[in-house]
């Protein structure tokens, strides 16, 4: 009459539609707080899933129900102290107290609704924040590419896949495994056949003697060809596709006049590039180049948050990554990208300098340059470094250069990058 | 576990059917064997069951469709899951160890990390208690439809779908969130008469003709006729003639604008909401039974020698954390446990069965001494939680759970303590407490007053405002909108005051 059923094997993941048409309807929350997010986190885990916040109040489902006011009783359990006409001044300041029951706080807690992304939700609003396009959007969302290789053999899989030779190979040995012994015992039959012809015994002796080798004939007989034993099949398994390193240096002017909100469009900037480099590259390395008048090498947290103060000058940060390509990345070895990011603010010779010093040494090394200008908002004059680099933008092909003033603006700098590159990745 | 079954505790001579943790499918049959024999032995009547072993990942889907096997696709289920996801891995919150359906068969689901005492508890406090209190209890037997149910959320789902593929997940959605805004007042309280077949019309037609006949006397016709009435000004009849309170059902039947896909769907929320009617109003008797079941039969087990002490052991501390209840100045507080008040409840009810004292005679005459099983049955099938309280809960029960009630009167500015667990407070505690359980003190009294058929084709609700409890005027108004969608043309609610003056006025244009 009772039936027990086994369903841990019906697959669960029942909800995953419902999750989906809960992140759709609130993506507007949710986009907000991965906002917040992108500008917490480090560039090199842009691409991991996220904790997303959203306040409770946006996704309450509204009923009707009592408020506060009126007249009720409550009963509730563990008296101690209290009798009949006792007072108990009113729990203040919205406080959940005794007296003021649970229905009336239920569904009302102000706390946030927290709740955990997955990596490719989460790269998906980044993205959509960033108005990528589609193909763009899939090729950085990719897992890496990998590869099907030959490995050995095995007993299944499909016709297509078999190996003819292996599989004959397999048969003969099998065969001779299964026949030698019948072989054998054949051999000496038929010895014994014309040794008893030849000597002429009773006619019944060699009629036995002939069923024998008959018999021992159609054992040999009965060995296989082929058997579903010998079968072989070309094993492939999937590798990663070949690697190769790269190195991103990121280079910023981090003079006063950069404030928080440039800093944090150049760093949207700065992981954009990162997340299309890891998908190209297996191997990625971060250089983090800051300059004002001088420029040092430093960690990724100094670079987005540690003020600094003193001019600018743009040369000192291309003189010094030139230092440590030489030092470190050797450009055979090195696949080498470079993204600088400035307010456009330089002075005097610097930024003819600059360009020339990019023209000369920088370029030839580099597989990439992309320049970014942040200026003030509403501020539409070109500036001096501008103005200098503008002369690279025509003749030099991997140098592209872009004003921005927000984030939607900062894929077009990638365009090219993207266009060339996608396609040489698929060629 | 005094006074078994035969009299007393049979002779602990079998073996225990399994020791150590682990559970093996053939091990959870022999227990529900086991304990399914020990069930007949007291005379439970259920439902055959259906036994699923999930996974915890499959128990958080459960969670998330309010424990519905199947149901349609929308985000408030994705929230619930996330939540219950959430808390789930930060480990903040366990899961449930079981979820039951009531359906025939009725379907439970025993998650597999639980040990084999733990599934033996489920098995006695679902397959057996929940399920006898489904097939038993009134509320449900006239409200559900254990056969058809499954069958109707098929067809529902199916159906949802389809209006999704038709007309827009979006469009689909609007609907549903409205009629979710509504579905606590989405329900029937009282049965409604079905509608007359011809043929009943027909006798009905015969039997009235021969009544008169049987009836008639000449004398009457000599009596002076009464002055007809005035007839009522043509159009001015209210509609409708008394107050709907299933708001949903007047939408689905009256709505002006909703087509006719909308309106199956408005009529799908409320039948699964009408489905969840009985469970909302007898949580303390449900809760309670199941844990009263599975605390005997376990017992029963055990005084059969077919579970060993390690076995006991396990189940008395859930059993003990399950029916744990707080003191209102303890952490965790979170008002009444169902499960503990109705455990304590049946419990009780056995004791002034076996062990009657002076008071229990006195305050249950009926029932004091009697056959306990009997008592009980009765109890289940013919209580829903407010009742169930006025009519058993003792002055002993109230004692030990030290009940106590706070007055909190809008006027008044401090709270009173209204009465406690003494003699002069029994009886207005178990008044009290019984009251907390009627629907309309959670849910508030809203009905639909008037629709102006033939004027502007607006509806207005009133809310009787028992003893001048408002609504939360921010969600009132949303909820209004909500309707106001559905409805298409102007809505309005009004609140009404126990002195029958309007309190306040919500209004939401078309």
């Amino acid at each position: 009459m009772n039936h027990l059923i086994d369903r841990r094997l019906a697959g669960g993941n029942k909800s995953a539609v419902n999750r989906e048409r809960f992140l759709r309807r609130y993506k507007e929350q949710i986009r907000r707080s991965v906002k917040g997010v992108v500008a917490e986190r480090s560039i090199t885990d842009i691409d991991k899933g996220g904790n997303v916040n959203i306040p409770a109040r946006d996704i309450r489902e509204p009923v009707f129900r009592h408020g506060p006011g009126g007249e009720r009783e409550i009963v509730h359990t563990g008296n101690k102290e209290f009798s009949a006409g006792d007072t108990i001044p009113r729990p203040q300041g919205g406080g959940e107290g005794q007296g003021r029951g649970n229905q009336g706080g239920e569904g009302e807690s102000v706390d946030d609704f927290v709740f955990t992304l997955s990596r490719e939700e989460f790269l998906d609003l980044f993205f959509e924040d960033m108005e990528l396009p589609d193909m763009v959007r899939n090729f950085l969302g990719d897992v890496p590419e990998r590869k099907w290789v030959r490995a050995g053999y095995r007993r299944e899989g499909s016709p297509n896949n078999l190996a003819v030779v292996r599989t004959l190979k397999q048969s003969l040995g099998r065969r001779i495994a299964l026949s030698s012994a019948i072989r054998d015992e054949l051999e000496a039959a038929r010895r014994e056949l014309a040794e008893a012809e030849r000597r002429s015994v009773s006619v019944l002796q060699v009629s036995m003697l002939r069923e024998r080798v008959e018999e021992l004939e159609k054992k040999l007989s009965r060995v296989p060809f082929l058997d579903d034993l010998d079968l072989r099949y070309r094993n492939r398994v999937a590798v990663p596709a070949p690697v190769a390193r790269a190195v991103m240096f990121c280079l910023m002017d981090v003079s006063a006049s950069m404030d928080e909100r440039k800093k944090e469009l150049a760093k949207r900037f700065y992981a954009l590039l990162y997340l299309f480099l890891t998908r190209k590259y297996e191997h990625v390395e971060l250089v983090f180049i800051r300059h004002t008048d001088n420029a040092e090498e430093c960690d990724e947290d100094a670079f987005f948050h540690d003020p600094r103060t003193g001019g600018t000058v743009v040369c000192s940060a291309l003189e010094l990554m030139h230092k440590i390509v030489d030092e470190r990345f050797e450009p055979a070895g090195w696949n080498i990208y470079v993204a600088q990011a400035s307010d456009g603010d330089a002075f005097g010779s610097d930024p003819a300098k600059s360009m020339r010093y990019l023209r000369e040494f920088l370029l030839p090394l580099a597989r990439y340059f992309a320049y970014i200008e942040i200026p003030d908002e509403n501020d539409n004059r070109t500036s001096t470094l501008w103005a200098a680099y503008e002369e690279l933008a025509g003749t030099e092909p991997n140098f592209a250069m872009r004003r921005v003033h927000g984030r939607a603006e900062i894929y077009p700098v990638f365009r090219d990058l993207f266009k060339k590159e996608t396609a040489w990745g698929a060629a | 576990m005094g006074g078994g079954v035969n009299g007393g505790a049979t002779l602990r001579a079998a073996e225990p059917i399994s020791r150590g943790p682990e559970w093996t499918f053939e091990l959870i049959r022999r227990y529900d064997d086991a304990i399914g024999e020990c069930a007949r032995e007291f005379g439970l009547d259920t439902y055959p069951n259906q036994i699923e072993v999930i996974t915890s990942e499959q128990m958080l889907d459960a969670y998330a469709s309010t424990g519905l096997p199947i149901i349609y696709p929308h985000w408030t289920y994705g929230k619930e899951f996330i939540r219950n996801e959430a808390l789930y891995r930060k480990g903040y919150q366990g899961l449930a160890y079981e979820i039951v359906i009531n359906s025939d068969p009725c379907i439970a689901y025993l998650m597999e990390e639980n040990t084999i005492t733990m599934q033996a508890l489920v098995i006695a406090h679902a397959c057996y208690g929940h399920n006898s209190f489904f097939k038993g209890n009134y509320l449900f037997r006239q409200w559900t439809y254990a056969d058809a149910i499954l069958d109707y959320l098929v067809f529902a789902r199916n159906y949802v779908m389809k209006c999704e593929e038709r007309y827009g997940v979006a469009a689909v959605e609007e609907v549903l969130d409205s009629c979710h805004a509504l579905a606590p007042h989405g329900v029937d309280k009282y049965k409604r008469p079905g509608a007359k077949s011809l043929k009943d019309e027909e006798r009905r037609q015969v039997e009235r003709e021969e009544n008169a006949r049987r009836l008639f006397n000449d004398l009457w016709r000599t009596l002076p006729r009464a002055e007809a009435k005035e007839p009522r000004a043509a159009g001015r009849q209210p509609f409708p003639a008394e107050p709907e309170e299933n708001i949903l059902y007047f939408v689905e039947k009256y709505s002006p604008k909703l087509e006719p896909w909308q309106k199956e769907i408005v009529r799908i929320v409320r039948k699964i909401a009408q489905y969840f009617y009985p469970q909302s109003q007898t949580k303390v008797m449900n809760e309670g039974w199941a844990c009263f079941w599975h605390y005997t039969l376990t017992n029963r087990l055990y005084d059969k020698g077919l579970v060993d002490d390690a076995f006991m052991l396990e189940f008395l501390q859930s059993h003990t954390n399950v029916i744990a209840q707080r003191g209102f100045d303890q952490q965790g507080y979170g008002g009444l446990n169902p499960y503990a008040l109705g455990f304590a409840m049946y419990q009780d009810l056995k004791r002034i069965c076996e062990a009657p004292t002076a008071e229990d005679r006195q305050w249950f005459p009926e029932i004091a001494g009697g056959d306990w099983r009997q008592v009980l049955d009765f109890a289940m099938r013919n209580f829903k939680d407010e009742s169930f309280i006025a009519q058993y809960m003792s002055p002993k029960l109230i004692r030990d759970f030290r009940f106590f009630a706070i007055a909190d009167y809008e006027d008044e500015p401090e709270l009173v303590v209204d009465s406690i667990h003494d003699e002069a407070g029994y009886q207005r505690i178990r008044t009290l407490l019984s009251r907390q359980y009627n629907r309309d003190y959670v849910v508030p009294d809203i009905q639909v007053a008037n629709f102006e058929r033939d004027g502007d084709r607006s509806i207005t609700l009133r809310h009787q405002a028992a003893r001048n409890r408002p609504l939360r005027e921010d969600e009132a108004e949303e909820t209004l909108k909500h309707l106001g969608r559905l409805w298409g043309f102007d809505v309005r609610l009004e609140s009404v005051g126990e002195d029958g003056s309007i309190i306040k006025t919500f209004e939401c244009p078309g």
